[in-house]
């Protein structure tokens, strides 16, 4: 074994600055030796699913608070469900990042118009995007609307916008948004699960 | 899933191929990594790159992207040639027996009835023989050169262990080892269970990849067995109930197809889709298509669907052609559109030849975009440079970017691969003035309904009748659609049995599918879903997770569709007299008067085996279809080059240039002309998910840009040298429609292959990166990939296609 | 009554002994490498539950990613492709503190209480009393804990101590989506460990074996390899690691000899320790060393 001078120096020096001093009694208190308190001991637990895929994990999402009047929940940790007789309480990397997702710089905040030939985001209200969009909608199909095909036949479609549906949303959006596309006579629509 | 991921653990042999299971799936692999702990499971993984679930595989086979077929054609001919079958349960329980039309013919890689000009396939000879009471006619003997059976034995006879080396490069020994893996699981007390994903869809013979395995889990007799079934491990959490939901305008909810120009009326509809039973004694289940149609069209319209009006069947609408994601773009790209919605989609960044798409969206007059982030396709007018480039000044289109809110901000349903619904609850409001996708779709159709009973308009009805029975207008609750999906009576519901019983009182939530009625007296947004909002409540919440079987079935954890099932076809789990095929794994039983067991039974529950009714309820044959009239390229599978191929001819067909590439595969004029060659693009290429991410959304979350931060592509160290590559070298990856730049990867894991005596190197293409997130800026994968699909359903062809590359 | 959840076994740099008359279980956290996947939950589940987020790195060509343990990436997957018998073997090692039953980190620690050592087998690091001095790096033979350029302390996995103390399993562990992470007794990872060996024999590895070195006493952390006879095969995981010569040097020679004849100096800086603090105190003696070297 090899040790230097200055090894030899250092290794004496620095212990000499704790555990000398340690010898003499003069410990710090037992309180810091403590571990890191656990942070959910009262936050709120919810039961919830991963986004992601198709195994759909159980996920418990924590939050802040207790649910009431004036404590805004605030998600601070998700973990695995260990009930969910399929992940058992595991999750991959992306479950287990979940929390980054709720919380990611680019969720978007408020309704955004970009006007024709713009280079910038605008905010608008929700009020004014849902109008402006609706007589989007309004102007295209009573414009192209379709009753009668060239065999006379009644087929009442719209089929001049055209609609993309997200397989990370829920049965009852999934089954509502159906249901008004059909109702305004759109055939043009397709879903995420396709591709 | 034909079975559920839980189930997985149950079986003897399991087949990762077209997917990558431990990476795209990993708690559901955990069940793969149980049967290998607790059965002694063998796991064999078959994929143009030794993955992660290689690197837990018993066995790894390297193959050529695009040659799957090829593959398990040759898998079949291995079964039949060895006679490992499961011969009990191919006589009795698909159609091996049936007899096809004499005219039935197939001549060097094309079947009868083409049409070259249209690209598509006359199926008049594509039928069975049929007797005088309009049965099908069988052999039982299997003789009858006419018989499926000797049809499919013939037809897979040429897919030589030697002819399938060369086609898809998987080394002779190592395709042999992964056939007899399988043919073990003949036996009729072993399972093979098969996880794919988009590694087999994804190709313009996606379809017929699965239907080729579907063939050798029915000739092994593993269909409906605990540990067996035919399993897609889908992609996003509720991918399967946007489907069950058919988000797409093929269909009405609950797969049930949506009405056609030919479909003139109520009466020519339901007719075409209530199928007669095909042989005695059948379920043929979908003769109720009448009960579950009438169903949706009183959910929808309520009080104004009469019988006066063929319960209001004008006020759908007719489809004329095809809308699938690909047809739109196009449909785009040509300006036949003006106006696009993007309902937590990404298609700048998800859907084949960005260029094309970027294009389209910018020859719309409105965009609108809902989503949680901000994503590429909400800023495509925007410049990125190299990564997006764009001139906002000469874009006219008004894009709108609606805030929506994220899994933990909303109460609801999921339907995961295995067909499980489940319930989850709100934990957050989302953030600034986020709104649920309920609530913006909502405030969209109230404005809409007050404009066209304001000012009128096109053909208002539909949207002035269509029911909104919720006690907040502006604010649907997910229960209220949840139990609208579900079912219930308007009126009382009889007992067809006992006119007197009632089975369900006026305003009830229904039990189930069976309760449905074609007279107007039910409502049910979605057959399949029949009974998982009954009147015991919302049953997909139910959280008791006891497993009294030890199979992983949990019956009373939320709600499985069809009828709280969760092995699908499970009366083929037992003998023609009811007897479990493997009594240690008994899924259900014939308990002397009814079925029964660890399961929902997949068969009325009093039909004694003696009525000889077949466990594939759904076909109106009963039985599973070797030979299958409905596929777009052919009732058997055949090995097609992906459109893109090294190869100049397809070694099956080498005299036919019709059979180089999948001949009734949709191609868009201007498509066929950016195909990319071999002499100029002699690399296959493959695009796929790593494990750290998800699509081009795990980007946006710090941690996971931690875990992979950086777009790269993956080399094998031949090519590297071939190339003057090194580790860590950025690269330029180019296909005919454009180019991408990545650190290079290079790796022992993928390996060149000996195709046809060529060598053919695979670059694999990671998808993930693109111009918004966390991660380092990245380049759209999808600028390289083509655009065409699968045949039968138009899914793009991203997993196999020609790239060159060089040091950027 | 004792004022932490954990019992300590040992504290750095302290004579004083530890409460001990209470029988507490020895935990451990098994990695079964034969079904890891490599996927990172662990290292997701671990910054997400501790609270820590490396920076956004580069990808080097190869899928490690951080590429090594920061002070804020406290465990990382390692990735190794090797070709045995003309088979190619992709054996990828999840890396972070070992936890071991005779922790150099903590002999070499020069700071009162900066790594505790719970009676479970945990070896903590608490930062409130680091002195940054950097003397549990060379001293750790696994080469885990590092120094944060921001505060200028050492951080490591702490086995997630703080679920521990409530009978929770560590982030990792619960999070692992294969089960390659195993978290109990010492005595039940043992078992559990036998049985993946018989079935991992029983596939032909034939030299698979529990990685349990006892040249540090044996680890709180320890592996199921599948070549075990060769644990450098898994990005040159030590064989027979022991602690380094140094920090027995430490222990058996200097501390004696530094406590006896500077006795005085020790004095002096007590009075200094308590208005300035440790910190300070090693920072002189660091600079009396370098000057000392000048000469």
């Amino acid at each position: 074994m090899h040790v230097t001078r200055r090894q030899f120096f250092k290794v004496c020096g620095a212990g000499l600055s704790g555990s000398s001093i340690a010898l003499m009694g003069f410990s710090p208190t037992a309180a810091l030796a403590e571990v890191r308190t656990f942070k959910l001991a009262r936050a709120t637990e919810t039961r919830n699913m991963c986004p992601y895929c198709s195994v759909s994990c159980g996920v418990l999402i924590y939050t802040m608070g207790d649910k009431s009047k004036n404590a805004k929940a605030d998600i601070i940790h998700i973990e695995g469900d260990p009930d969910n007789p399929v992940n058992r309480g595991t999750l991959c990397p992306k479950g287990a990042g979940l929390l980054d997702m709720v919380k990611s710089a680019n969720r978007l905040k408020y309704p955004e118009v970009r006007e024709p030939g713009s280079s910038e985001w605008k905010r608008i209200s929700w009020d004014d995007a849902v109008t402006r969009i609706a007589t989007h909608m309004k102007k295209d199909r009573d414009a192209n609307f379709i009753e009668k095909n060239t065999d006379g036949v009644t087929v009442n479609r719209w089929n001049t916008t055209g609609f993309l549906a997200s397989s990370a949303a829920g049965n009852e959006i999934g089954y509502l948004t159906h249901k008004i596309l059909r109702s305004l006579g759109n055939v043009a629509f397709d879903t995420q699960a396709r591709i | 899933m034909t079975n559920h991921w839980v189930d997985i653990k149950n079986a003897d042999f399991i087949l990762v191929m077209g997917g990558n299971a431990a990476e795209a799936h990993p708690c559901g692999f955990k069940w793969v990594i149980e049967a290998k702990k607790d059965r002694k499971a063998k796991l064999a993984v078959v994929d143009p790159r030794f993955t992660r679930s290689a690197a837990v595989a018993d066995f790894y086979a390297p193959i050529r992207a695009g040659t799957d077929i090829a593959f398990l054609g040759g898998v079949i001919n291995y079964l039949i040639e060895k006679d490992k079958l499961h011969h009990d349960y191919v006589k009795s329980y698909s159609n091996a027996s049936f007899l096809i039309d004499e005219a039935f013919s197939f001549d060097d890689g094309i079947f009868s009835g083409y049409n070259a000009e249209k690209r598509s396939y006359a199926k008049d000879t594509w039928k069975y023989q049929v007797d005088k009471d309009g049965f099908a006619k069988v052999d039982e003997t299997l003789q009858d050169p006419h018989c499926v059976f000797q049809l499919m034995k013939k037809h897979y006879s040429r897919y030589t262990p030697d002819l399938v080396s060369k086609v898809t490069g998987t080394p002779k020994d190592a395709f042999l080892k992964v056939c007899e893996l399988i043919a073990e699981t003949a036996a009729p007390n072993k399972t093979m269970t098969i996880l794919y994903a988009l590694g087999w869809t994804q190709h313009s013979v996606g379809s017929q990849n699965i239907r080729t395995m579907a063939i050798i889990q029915t000739l092994l007799g593993n269909m409906g067995m605990a540990g067996g079934g035919i399993n897609a491990l889908r992609g996003h959490a509720n991918v399967q109930g946007i489907t069950d939901m058919c988000l797409y305008s093929d269909n009405l909810p609950g797969y049930m197809g949506a009405p056609v120009d030919a479909d003139i009326d109520r009466k020519t509809y339901l007719e075409k889709r209530t199928p007669k039973a095909l042989r005695p004694n059948q379920m043929n289940f979908p003769q109720n298509f009448p009960k579950w149609f009438t169903s949706l069209q009183k959910a929808w319209f309520g009080p104004a669907a009469t019988d006066k009006n063929d319960y209001a069947y004008d006020w759908l609408p007719k489809k004329d052609t095809s809308y699938d994601v690909l047809a739109m773009f196009e449909r785009m790209y040509q300006g036949k559109f003006n106006g696009f919605f993007c309902q937590g989609f990404n298609p700048l960044a998800a859907v084949s030849n960005k260029k094309k798409v970027g294009d389209g969206l910018a020859k719309l007059k409105y965009l609108v975009i809902m989503d949680p982030l901000a994503t590429e396709t909400s800023e495509f007018w925007k410049d990125f440079g190299e990564f997006n480039t764009a001139d906002p000044s000469k874009i006219q289109t008004e894009v709108f970017r609606l805030p929506a809110n994220l899994f933990a901000e909303e109460t609801g349903s999921f339907t995961n691969s295995g067909r499980v619904i489940q319930w989850h609850w709100k934990a957050a409001d989302g953030p600034g003035e986020s709104r649920g996708d309920i609530e913006i779709m909502a405030a969209l159709y109230l404005k809409l309904k007050d404009m066209y009973s304001k000012d009128g308009g096109k053909f208002p009805e539909p949207i002035l009748n269509l029911t909104w029975p919720h006690r907040i207008a502006s604010k649907p609750s997910p229960d209220e659609l949840l139990m609208e999906i579900s079912g219930k009576a308007l009126g009382d519901v009889f007992d067809p049995k006992d006119a007197t019983k009632v089975l369900a009182k006026a305003g009830e939530q229904l039990a189930g599918f069976a309760q449905l009625r074609d007279d107007g007296s039910t409502s049910c947004g979605n057959w399949i879903y029949g009974g998982c909002y009954s009147q015991a409540g919302n049953l997909t919440a139910r959280r008791d997770n006891s497993d009294p079987s030890g199979l992983g079935q949990t019956l009373n954890w939320g709600f499985a569709w069809p009828a709280n099932r969760r092995i699908l076809y499970n009366r083929a789990s037992c003998d023609v007299a009811g007897k479990p095929w493997d009594p240690k794994r008994a899924v259900i039983k014939w308990l002397g008067d009814k079925w029964g067991g660890n399961d929902v039974p997949d068969m009325r529950a009093d039909a004694a085996p003696e009525e000889n009714v077949m466990p594939f309820i759904m076909t109106p044959e009963g039985v599973a279809r070797l030979f299958a009239p409905a596929m777009s390229e052919g009732p058997f599978s055949e090995h097609y080059e992906p459109f893109e191929t090294p190869l100049d001819k397809n070694p099956f067909h080498p005299a036919n240039p019709k059979a180089l590439s999948n001949p009734a595969a949709r191609v868009y004029k201007g498509d066929m002309e950016v195909f990319g060659k071999a002499k100029d693009f002699p690399y296959v290429a493959t695009t796929y998910r790593l494990v750290e991410h998800f699509h081009f959304w795990s980007k946006h979350a710090k941690i996971n840009a931690i875990l992979q931060p950086e777009q790269f592509v993956e080399i094998g160290e031949d090519l590297a040298k071939e190339k003057g590559i090194g580790n860590g070298d950025v690269v330029k990856v180019r296909s005919n429609r454009g180019y991408i730049k990545a650190v290079a990867v290079v790796t022992k894991r993928i390996k060149a292959l000996d195709v046809d005596g060529k060598k053919v190197h695979t670059v694999g293409i990671p998808l993930h990166w693109g111009f918004k997130g966390e991660t380092k800026p990245g380049y759209i994968t999808n600028t390289l990939t083509p655009f065409v699909g699968d045949a039968n359903c138009q899914t793009p062809e991203y997993k196999a296609f020609l790239v060159n590359l060089e040091k950027a | 009554m004792a004022l932490q959840s954990l019992d300590i076994a040992r504290r750095s740099a302290t004579t004083t002994p530890a409460p001990s008359i209470r029988e507490t279980t020895a935990v451990a956290k098994l990695i079964d490498v034969s079904t890891c996947i490599g996927c990172k939950a662990c290292q997701a589940a671990c910054m997400e539950w501790n609270d820590i987020r490396d920076e956004v790195g580069t990808c080097t060509g190869v899928y490690d990613n951080p590429i090594d343990l920061t002070a804020k990436s406290w465990t990382v997957m390692r990735y190794a492709e090797v070709e045995e018998q003309g088979k190619l073997e992709w054996l990828i090692r999840k890396d972070g503190c070992m936890h071991c039953a005779d922790p150099g980190c903590l002999k070499a620690c020069p700071s009162p209480g900066a790594i505790i050592q719970y009676s479970n087998g945990i070896v903590d690091f608490h930062q409130e009393n680091c002195i940054g001095c950097g003397y549990c790096i060379p001293a750790c033979p696994f080469n885990v804990p590092r120094i944060s350029k921001a505060d200028n302390k050492a951080y490591k996995c702490s086995l997630c101590s703080d679920r521990v103390a409530v009978g929770q399993a560590p982030a990792c562990v619960k999070a692992c989506p294969t089960g390659a992470l195993q978290f109990g007794s010492k005595e039940q990872m043992k078992d559990y460990a036998d049985k993946r060996i018989g079935d991992l024999k029983s596939r032909g590895f034939e030299q698979a074996g529990l990685y349990d070195p006892q040249g540090v006493g044996g680890t709180h952390v320890m592996y199921v390899l599948q070549h075990a006879d060769r644990p450098e095969l898994y990005s040159k995981l030590p064989n027979n690691p022991s602690i380094s010569p140094l920090v027995a040097l430490w222990k058996g020679f200097a501390k004696p000899l530094a406590s006896l004849t500077m006795a005085a100096v020790a004095l002096g800086s007590l009075f200094h320790f308590v208005s300035k603090g440790p910190n300070e105190v090693s920072q002189e003696l660091e600079d009396e060393i370098a000057k000392e070297d000048a000469k």
